[in-house]
């Protein structure tokens, strides 16, 4: 059985520290954003910005474009912003550990198998993520106050892109977290790609 | 856009006029208009390179325009209540102002370190109350208003800060009997009136001012004062006028002698005699007698009436200017200091020596008529305002070699009547030259016509290069006398109140913390405002009640202001970003009284409002009740 074969391959040490130094990337994710909101009207040229951790949401221009987002939200009857909303944020930083602690094992087992492990669990949890991260851009666009002073119909904030909204142009992008996120996959499958290429190498040997 | 229609407007009036119009060929008046368009024209979104603190006179206010464009941007109320920003209404205002409800702004002096403008406070006077106030350049705002000055009345020269700010310096302008409050007949005027000059002590770290001690002086009128730079850093001189010691009509009487006074005084040697407890105890301040304190203070005659006394840049020559003369004196200071030293004098007054006039100037400028204030530039010239003349005359600050007329390189008329005039850092160690405003009494119709009550005029002249280009004009509410015009990279404001500096202990940060507080005979209450609601948005008081409402703005984004107005009730308050407001009254009238937000604030503005109701005192008809409101 070819495939089994490749996937109890022992890692080459090369493999080994790539795996490792992908765990490195994800201890970096705190401190980058992962996602990037940026609202533009008229009035306020230099833009509201709020940008996405892993653990935390931070508004621009010293934390109060957070108030500032909030206080236009809530006169379209949006509920308030806040990170107590975001269970991603309780969740990533725990899974991102496990992910951590994965790389850790798979250096020292190393087989290619571990490896392919991550990979799939790995996005699973990404587009789980990102998914939830839709719904909740989703909730907050629609389950607005009925009592609210400006009433629009219900619409969903930009997860990817530019959107029109009211006065605003709102981009929403993602940041250099989530760069850091995608350069952990490519590194993992970097990894399987190297060792699919040494397996074949050796098998036609 | 309205620039570019006025710089339109100014290009085809020049193009359609006859060729030889009152302002002589058209053909170099439209290069020149179009040359000066470019000089001044700010685009919309761009800023100005200089700010100008315009003293305001006696609306006791002080006036912030952008220089070139002469654009008007704030004003700063100092002295008199400004229901625009809510200045005089909440506590804390209202203390400050302390029962007055006007002030005469004359002389604005920004803060320096090392003799140059470092953009930290801006000290101002009060002609009329005898006070001095200090604007933070941090927000903008009056911070301190110090007085009335005990003994001092007519606080006429003042501001004037020294080298590294240690004091600002003033003087009184209208000898009284002291302390205050004293009676003695004006036939006693001579002996019994007594002017008095100040060293207001200033806090390194905080700006706050206090009196530190005064010396009494012959009732002299003391005028305007220039603090020394390097060699004459511990000197300040002051012009004065009456050395006749007249009364009456002085503009007959005090014009009797041919010269007056300027005096030196050693301000650092005043300083120390009064920590040595020199002098005695007056109102609580330390006062010290000239007579007792030998080299503190010399007078040198000045011809005729003088006004004007300024030091040159680098401290070494001192510009008097006489109201009544054709020329400038100029001193030389290391000359004052030989004439000190070798007792070189004509005799003295009240025991102060007046030294021999001839020891001492270098020059007799023969600028023109009525001069009055001089200014400098970085090219080693000299501007003085010639009020009589009505223009200004631009002058080579030596050589000093006896070729005085020489020195007079340009002069230009201005629209009219001169009084004060500024250039870019024009009172520090290190002028910037390029620009000078002269701030002209009167205007005389060349503006749109608004009835007799005339605003006054201020133009921009270039003074870059050997000569003086008028650029621009513009006009300003009553009345700039001097003025400060700073390089605007030297100030940093703040934009907001950051919350984290709030102390205010009755701040609040969350509509859910707003509260109504009773006990007998107070309501006290914490107000959130935001946009676009305040709450509690009702309040309800007994008539009779003393109110006390702490009115918070929680936003933290620029220009999101907030206003109070309690309808009324003659209450207004504006809280900036960040910032807690407190008032304080009595409900006297019963009924229901509207309050609302004054500053436009957002889309929902005009619905940020609220009620105030004062249920009527038990047993009192709505007739009665509504009578006692009115007294």
């Amino acid at each position: 059985m070819k495939l089994a074969a490749w996937l109890s391959q022992v890692l080459s040490s090369r493999a080994r520290f790539a795996v490792l130094g992908a765990g490195v990337l994800l201890l970096l994710i705190p401190f980058f954003p992962l996602w990037q909101i940026t609202m533009f009207a008229n009035q306020f040229p230099e833009g509201l910005r709020l940008s996405i951790y892993a653990h935390q949401l931070v508004g621009g221009n010293g934390g109060n474009d957070l108030q500032g987002i909030n206080i236009l939200n809530h006169y379209i009857g949006m509920r308030e912003i806040q990170a107590a909303d975001f269970v991603e944020m309780k969740f990533i930083p725990f899974v991102l550990g496990i992910f951590i602690l994965l790389g850790l094992r798979t250096a020292v087992f190393a087989r290619v198998g571990n490896v392919v492990d991550m990979l799939v669990l790995f996005c699973y949890f990404a587009l789980f993520s990102l998914g939830t991260f839709a719904y909740r851009m989703y909730s907050y666009g629609h389950q607005l106050n009925p009592e609210a002073p400006i009433r629009v119909p219900g619409f969903t904030p930009p997860v990817f892109g530019h959107q029109r909204i009211a006065n605003f142009d709102v981009y929403s992008y993602p940041g250099v977290g989530s760069l850091l996120l995608g350069l952990f996959v490519v590194s993992l499958a970097a990894v399987l790609f190297f060792e699919m290429r040494r397996f074949r190498k050796q098998a036609a040997a | 856009m309205k620039r570019h229609l006025a710089i339109a407007a100014l290009l085809l009036a020049a193009a359609c006029a006859p060729s030889k119009g009152p302002q002589g060929g058209s053909n170099s008046r439209l290069a020149d208009a179009r040359e000066a368009a470019q000089r001044t024209f700010v685009e919309p979104g761009k800023l100005d390179e200089f700010y100008l603190f315009y003293s305001g006179g006696h609306s006791g206010q002080v006036y912030v325009a952008g220089v070139p464009s002469m654009r008007h941007i704030a004003t700063i109320p100092v002295f008199a209540p400004y229901p625009a920003t809510g200045y005089g209404f909440d506590t804390e205002s209202k203390a400050m102002l302390g029962g007055y409800t006007w002030g005469d702004v004359h002389h604005p002096a920004l803060s320096k370190t090392k003799g140059d403008y470092d953009g930290r406070w801006l000290f101002v006077n009060d002609n009329a109350n005898n006070r001095v106030a200090r604007i933070d350049l941090r927000d903008f705002k009056t911070h301190q208003i110090l007085g009335p000055i005990a003994n001092s009345s007519g606080n006429h020269g003042s501001a004037f800060v020294t080298e590294n700010t240690e004091y600002a310096l003033v003087a009184s302008r209208f000898s009284i009997p002291i302390p205050r409050g004293t009676y003695a007949p004006t036939s006693k005027y001579a002996t019994d009136y007594k002017g008095v000059l100040s060293g207001i002590k200033i806090d390194s770290a905080t700006g706050e001012m206090s009196v530190a001690w005064q010396i009494m002086t012959p009732p002299f009128d003391w005028d305007l004062a220039s603090t020394g730079k390097e060699v004459s850093r511990d000197w300040v001189v002051w012009s004065s006028y009456n050395s006749e010691r007249a009364i009456g009509r002085l503009e007959v009487t005090a014009a009797q002698r041919d010269r007056d006074y300027i005096t030196f005084v050693n301000w650092r040697m005043a300083a120390a005699a009064a920590a040595q407890g020199k002098g005695k105890i007056i109102a609580g301040v330390r006062v010290l007698n000239p007579k007792e304190v030998p080299g503190m203070m010399y007078l040198v005659p000045l011809a005729k009436s003088p006004h004007g006394a300024d030091f040159s840049p680098d401290g070494r020559y001192v510009v008097g200017g006489g109201k009544l003369a054709p020329y400038v004196t100029v001193y030389d200071f290391q000359k004052f200091l030989a004439a000190a030293e070798a007792n070189d004098t004509i005799g003295n007054e009240d025991g102060i020596p007046v030294l021999r006039y001839e020891s001492i100037r270098v020059a007799e400028v023969p600028v023109g008529l009525g001069p009055l204030h001089t200014q400098f530039d970085d090219q080693g010239y000299a501007y003085t305002s010639l009020f009589v003349e009505s223009a200004i005359a631009k002058w080579k600050l030596g050589p000093f070699d006896g070729h005085d007329s020489a020195l007079v390189v340009a002069k230009i008329p201005v629209n009219f009547s001169v009084g004060h005039l500024v250039t870019a850092h024009g009172d520090a160690r290190h002028p910037v030259g390029r620009y000078l405003i002269s701030m002209n009494k009167l205007s005389k119709g060349r503006h749109l016509n608004v009835g007799p009550s005339q605003p006054e005029s201020s133009q921009l002249i270039d003074i870059t290069g050997a000569g003086m280009t008028m650029l621009y004009e513009a006009y300003t509410e009553p009345e700039p006398h001097f003025a400060q015009l700073v390089r605007a990279d030297l100030l940093h404001p703040i934009e907001v109140y950051p919350k984290a500096e709030n102390k205010d202990p009755n701040a609040i940060w969350a509509a859910s913390d707003a509260k109504i507080t009773r006990r007998p005979g107070i309501v006290e209450a914490k107000i959130y405002s935001i946009r676009s609601y305040f709450a509690p948005n009702e309040i309800e008081v007994q008539q009779g009640d003393s109110v006390i409402l702490h009115v918070t703005n929680a936003e933290q984004e620029r220009d999101m202001l907030h206003g109070f107005g309690l309808a009324g009730y003659n209450i207004n308050v504006v809280m900036d970003p960040g910032e807690t407001k407190t008032i304080a009254f009595r409900a006297t009238k019963p009924g229901v009284y509207p309050f609302y937000c004054t500053n436009f604030c957002s889309a929902m503005h005009q619905e940020m409002q609220g009620y105030f109701l004062v249920k009527p005192r038990a047993g009192t008809s709505v007739a009665a009740a509504s009578a006692e409101g009115r007294n």
